[in-house]
């Protein structure tokens, strides 16, 4: 078999995937057409003026109210966390610790209050700073560049500030500098990603807050607090140090008041709240009930506080600071401006007439939004915005005419305010109502991109079953079967790009790539089916044979049927919300439920017994054969295994009563010394056990003999990276002040630990890749020739296999036969480690995989490792124990519920290393295991987050197949 | 002969799941605010014990496996003695299966157990009544070509059926539509029991329709 055909043939079928897999997001990620359009203040949107007051001169769209504003952001100020209760006498470490927001909104009700903010999912930091600024609604897509922040492109409060001539002044959060390049007078940024750092970017902020404020040098000054919201990742919500984080700002904040002038408004906002475990992301109650706390020394509101703070969604921000401040509403807000902040000079009746003014700029400012919106993109609902028009145009057309009544002085009091209610509340049902539109077409899919994809992905899977099926029977196949439809595949992609270029259409490499991926599939199959008949007449023309064909071939789809009814049950599941959620507990039911039908069908069929003989009457159990036993031990292991890996899974919102595994947090957010040491030593002894019983498997099949640089890594190096890793634990788990005048040496170790780690992995690695042989032969002839060519195939290639095993047998055959001749019987040649040639390169190379999978994860998950590698030795011994027992020959030949089977426990274990297909649970940590500072690229963090994330995956799949280690286990 | 005798077993089938239709209902009458979702361990513990008694009742009358020689009394009670060990020892096995499928290790305990008991009953102690406490006997009748009269073919199907039923009963569990029955374990106990109900019926018109292919050797 060449090797080539075979790689180009993989590299096909990863691109058919690739392809179908990227057609079917390209419809189910939602979109967002983001436009380009700005407001300025010379747009025709100013409300009609009514008698006692007019524009004043200079300001734009409203008059200003503010001349500065600042706005704090804390990171994940969840409400409770702001919201102080004097009645609770043992808070919570989050629990009324600020109490100086509660001092100003109780001392000062018409100067301050507090609100819930509603923050749209999704959740995360990035997202928010959209939303906060532009004032609408980024979707999913988004998501996927929070690891490059892009710039925003739509129009957006610090756009419109510097426009107008404003300076705008930041501290904080470096996410900022990406989103708005060179939007800033002067900022100050701070490495964000580190999540483990509690107080780089807060101490930073406060080094240059105050100086900032009294310099005077701004209009409006943003301090984005990340400290409680990495708190919240490195510790969770209840945790001593998140009540030093949460006091620490309420002092921040108590000085920040002492240095504000009488014009200027304080915003104190959080972007989202968080979970229960400190994370964030989603869209669950605590992770989208944010806090905003709004104080000015100039009185700002008419009347006091309602009783319960009111909920108010997070894009009201935008409009409101922006009419506040007199620059125009950002082009995009579908925000509902907060119409309390604009009481007017004081009495009833001024007041409601300058809400509705607002209300009038803020609801033109939709209806002009939606109207250019729904030029450019359909997919806003016409009818839906031919009754908000109609809402907006009545309302704006009683407006005028409410104001020209007024100016005649027709109306008397009651009567007039009565309207004026009325009219304010058709003003917030317009708006809430575009927003509400907004937000529901916002989550719209493309089916028929979907459905494509699905259905590419489907034949790209019966592809490979039949290449499966076919590959065995010729070794042409992969010639044959490439090249045409590689050739049609490139045909049609070509075709359609010239076309693209004709039409002078932008080429969208998607479509062009599907295409092309869906015509080559064809003409597989189209090829396939013509080499299809030739068979059949062959087979047709020898008529018993046919018959007997038919019946075997009948019982081969009944002895696949069990295996794939279990992967079909698997699919169905994916189909159904409700399994996907459960799907952490259904990937070890359905394994366990394969095998336990695998020993079942043996028992069936009578393998398990000793054949009857026709003296003996057995009694008891005592008619199960050894292997037997051993085949029904190993399978009570495996459900052991499965049974204990349910034991370290991560929660998902949609579960609300279910509790996080405690393995998953790291061992620093522990707080008992001696649990923590104790569950060290067990982390420890779990990794020392994991490669003694690798060195031990080894040792049994001799492959140590040899003195190859491989194996005296395996000897010597993996107890040299279990120390690193160990050491590692140790430095990373400790307390963050404990060690005092050590914290630059910790420091230190925290980033060289890991790099040894690396380090030492890699050379690994290397070493395997360049001699992956662990066999010692032992020659004691006089002329020491090679005994074995160099092994260059993949391990699970047949032909390599059949070519070295008989080669050192004829040698060993010869060298004995020519010595007997010779009559001289001292001299041997001894070959140790044959057996597992294949299976030790795998072992070694796994092993080295885990440590550096093992070093990603928070420490605990190390007992989720072993019990991973555990299973896996059992799930290959029980296959091949299995196999013998049904008196199978046939070594190559993988059973189909040995793929699947393996298949379930990768998906098994990606939950049982504490992972979550939500974006919440995705450990970031692990982008600084041995980076301490920030990163400069976006690429590493990337592949050591996917590491970490896929880590069952890469361990199961990095195992090839479950034939190749199997071989030798039998041995 | 053999009608007879599949007749005889599509009775004494149709009298077991009359009587489980009867453990439904009849102790509404007795006992107040009777359910089977409502008070479903009640439920579990009346259907166990009714169904064994009327097993072990059936067995005695039919006598399907007759023994051919006549033994003493003291080997009777060692016979019995032995049955109900491994009657007990089947509910821990089937306990500690369950829990090894997934259901909950230390929450609600009697629920897991009470269920094994069903299923204990429904699968081993039929066999027992039919097989005796022979383990030999067992394996014998759950494999190939091991069934020697008809009615080892209906304890294959029965209990087949059972474990069947108790393991797609797993399925609903997860789903999100809040339904009484969807706690744990409702759905699986009752799931064995519409399996088993479906074996009993099954079982004689299998054996009906397969009346030719069926041919047993006898020891």
């Amino acid at each position: 078999m060449q090797r080539w055909p075979v790689l180009l043939f993989l590299a096909w079928v990863c691109f058919l995937f690739f392809a179908g897999i990227g057609l079917f997001m390209s419809g189910f990620l939602l979109t967002r057409i983001e436009l380009a359009h700005s407001s300025s203040c010379s747009d025709p949107l100013t409300p009609p003026p009514w008698d006692r007051q007019s524009l004043p001169p200079g300001s734009c769209w409203m008059p200003q109210r503010f001349s500065k504003a600042v706005l704090v952001i804390i990171d994940a100020l969840r409400f409770e966390f702001a919201w102080f209760n004097p009645a609770n006498v043992s808070p919570l470490p989050y629990e009324n610790k600020l109490s100086f927001l509660h001092h100003l909104a109780t001392s000062q009700p018409r100067h301050a209050r507090l609100y819930r903010f509603r923050a749209d999912p999704p959740t995360a930091t990035m997202q928010r700073i959209k939303g906060l600024t532009t004032g609408s609604l980024p979707t999913f897509i988004d998501v996927g560049s929070n690891f490059a922040t892009y710039a925003i492109q739509e129009d957006n409060l610090l756009a419109q500030l510097v426009q107008n001539g404003r300076k705008v002044v930041f501290m904080g959060d470096d996410t900022w500098e990406g989103l708005f390049p060179k939007k800033f007078f002067r900022s100050y940024f701070f490495p964000s990603f580190n999540v483990k750092d509690l107080h780089t970017v807060d101490d930073g902020i406060l080094q240059h807050l105050y100086p900032t404020v009294d310099g005077g040098e701004w209009d409006l000054l943003i301090a984005h607090f990340l400290g409680v919201d990495h708190c919240g990742h490195k510790h969770g919500p209840v945790h001593p140090e998140m009540a030093k984080k949460l006091t620490q700002m309420n002092e921040m904040l108590r000085s920040l008041v002492d240095h504000l002038g009488n014009d200027t408004l304080l915003l104190v906002a959080g972007d989202h709240g968080m979970t229960e475990t400190g994370d964030h992301g989603g869209d669950s109650e605590k992770e989208v009930n944010a806090a905003l706390f709004v104080y000015s020394k100039t009185p700002l509101f008419g009347t006091g506080p309602p009783e319960e703070p009111e909920a108010v969604p997070q894009v009201n921000l935008v409009p409101t600071v922006a009419l506040l401040l007199g620059v125009p509403i950002p082009y995009s807000n579908i925000g509902e401006v907060m119409a309390e902040l604009f009481p007017g000079d004081g009495d009833a009746l001024s007041a409601a007439l300058q809400q509705l003014s607002v209300y009038h700029v803020n609801a033109k400012q939709v209806d002009r939004f939606l109207h250019s919106y729904s030029l450019v993109a359909q997919d806003l609902p016409a009818e839906q915005l031919q009754h908000l028009q109609e809402i907006f145009s009545t309302a704006v057309e009683e407006h005028v005419q409410l104001l020209a009544q007024m100016q005649e002085a027709v109306l008397v009091f009651p009567e007039l305010e009565s309207r004026l209610g009325n009219l304010i509340s058709r003003f917030q049902l317009y708006l809430r109502e575009a927003r509400a539109v907004c937000t529901q077409t916002w989550a719209r899919f493309h089916p028929l991109r979907m459905v494509a994809g699905c259905t590419l992905i489907a034949a790209s899977c019966l592809l490979c079953y039949v290449t499966s099926e076919l590959a065995t029977a010729s070794d042409s196949f992969y010639r044959s079967c490439l090249l045409y439809p590689l050739l049609w595949g490139l045909v049609v992609a070509v075709l359609l790009g010239l076309a693209c270029t004709f039409i002078q259409e932008g080429l969208d490499l998607l479509l062009v790539s599907s295409w092309a991926a869906a015509v080559s599939q064809v003409a597989f199959f189209w090829r396939w089916w013509g080499r299809q008949p030739k068979r059949a007449r062959v087979a047709s023309s020898q008529p018993p044979l046919a018959a007997i064909g038919l019946r075997q071939r009948l019982r081969a789809w009944l002895g696949l049927a069990f295996p794939m009814g279990i992967l079909l049950f698997r699919c169905g599941a994916m189909f159904s919300d409700s399994f996907v959620v459960a799907e952490a507990r259904v990937a070890p039911f359905l394994l366990a439920s394969l095998v336990v039908l695998l020993v079942g069908k043996l028992h069936w069929d009578g393998r398990l017994t000793v054949p009857e003989g026709p003296k003996q009457q057995l009694l008891g159990f005592s008619s199960y054969r050894k292997e037997s036993w051993y085949l029904l031990y190993l399978v009570a292991v495996l459900l052991v295994c499965l049974r204990l890996s349910i034991f370290f899974h991560q929660c998902r919102e949609e579960i609300p009563q279910c509790r996080p595994s405690l393995f998953i947090a790291p061992l620093a957010s522990l707080r008992n010394t001696r649990a923590k040491n104790l569950f060290y030593l067990l982390c420890v002894a779990s990794l020392v056990g994991l490669v003694f019983v690798v060195r031990c498997w080894l040792r049994h099949y001799g492959n140590l003999n040899s003195s190859d640089p491989l194996v005296l890594f395996v000897r010597w190096g993996f107890p040299l990276v279990v120390i690193c890793i160990a050491c590692y634990w140790a430095v990373a788990s400790s307390a963050e002040d404990s060690l005092g005048k050590l914290q630059e040496l910790v420091q230190v170790a925290l980033v060289a630990f890991p790099w040894a780690v690396y380090g030492l992995v890699s050379v690994g690695l290397l070493l395997l890749l360049c001699n992956p042989m662990t066999v010692f032969a032992k020659d004691t002839r006089e002329s020491a020739g090679p005994i074995v060519t160099p092994y260059l195939g993949v391990p699970s290639s047949e032909v390599d296999f059949l070519h070295v095993i008989p080669q050192i047998y004829r040698r060993m055959q010869e060298s004995l036969k020519s010595r007997l001749e010779r009559g001289s019987c001292k001299a041997t040649v001894a070959a140790y480690g044959l057996g597992s040639v294949y299976s030790a390169a795998l072992v070694i190379a796994l092993t080295l995989l885990g440590f550096l999978l093992l070093l990603l994860h928070s420490e605990r998950l190390s007992l989720a490792f072993l019990l991973l590698f555990l299973e896996a030795f059992v799930l290959l011994h029980i296959h091949t124990r299995a196999r013998s027992l049904a008196g199978d020959a046939e070594p190559f030949s993988v059973p189909w519920h040995a793929v699947i089977s393996w298949l379930l426990a990768a998906s098994q274990f990606f939950y049982s290393t504490g992972h979550q297909p939500i974006f919440p649970a995705i450990h970031w940590n692990a982008a600084f295991v041995g980076f301490h500072l920030d990163h400069s690229t976006n690429l590493l963090p990337a592949v050591l987050v996917g590491a970490n994330t896929f880590a069952s995956h890469i361990l199961f799949a990095g195992s090839q197949l479950p034939s190749a280690p199997a071989l030798a286990l039998c041995v | 002969m053999k009608e007879a005798e599949i007749k005889r077993l599509l009775a004494a089938n149709l009298l077991c799941v009359f009587s489980i239709i009867l453990t439904t209902t009849v102790p509404a009458f007795f006992l107040d605010s009777f359910s089977v979702l409502g008070t479903h361990l009640t439920w579990l513990c009346i259907c166990s014990v009714s169904i064994s008694a009327l097993n072990i009742v059936l067995c005695l009358v039919l006598k399907p496996n007759p023994s051919p020689k006549r033994s003493s009394f003291a080997h009777k009670i060692s016979r019995f003695l032995k049955c109900c060990i491994y009657f007990f020892m089947s509910c821990i096995l089937f306990h500690v299966i369950i829990v090894l499928y997934g259901a909950p290790l230390i929450e609600s305990v009697t629920e897991t157990f009470l269920f094994a008991v069903l299923l204990s009953t429904f699968t081993t102690l039929h066999c027992l009544c039919m097989l005796g406490p022979n383990i030999q006997a067992w394996i014998r009748v759950f494999s190939k070509n091991g069934a020697m009269s008809i009615w080892d073919n209906s304890l294959q199907i029965t209990t087949m059926c059972s474990i069947l039923g108790a393991w797609f009963g797993a399925f609903p569990i997860p789903l999100d539509w809040d339904r009484p029955w969807q706690v744990w374990p409702i759905s699986c106990s009752l799931g064995a029991t519409f399996g088993y109900m479906a074996g009993l019926i099954i079982a004689p018109l299998w054996i009906h329709w397969n009346q030719k292919q069926l041919t047993y050797k006898s020891r």
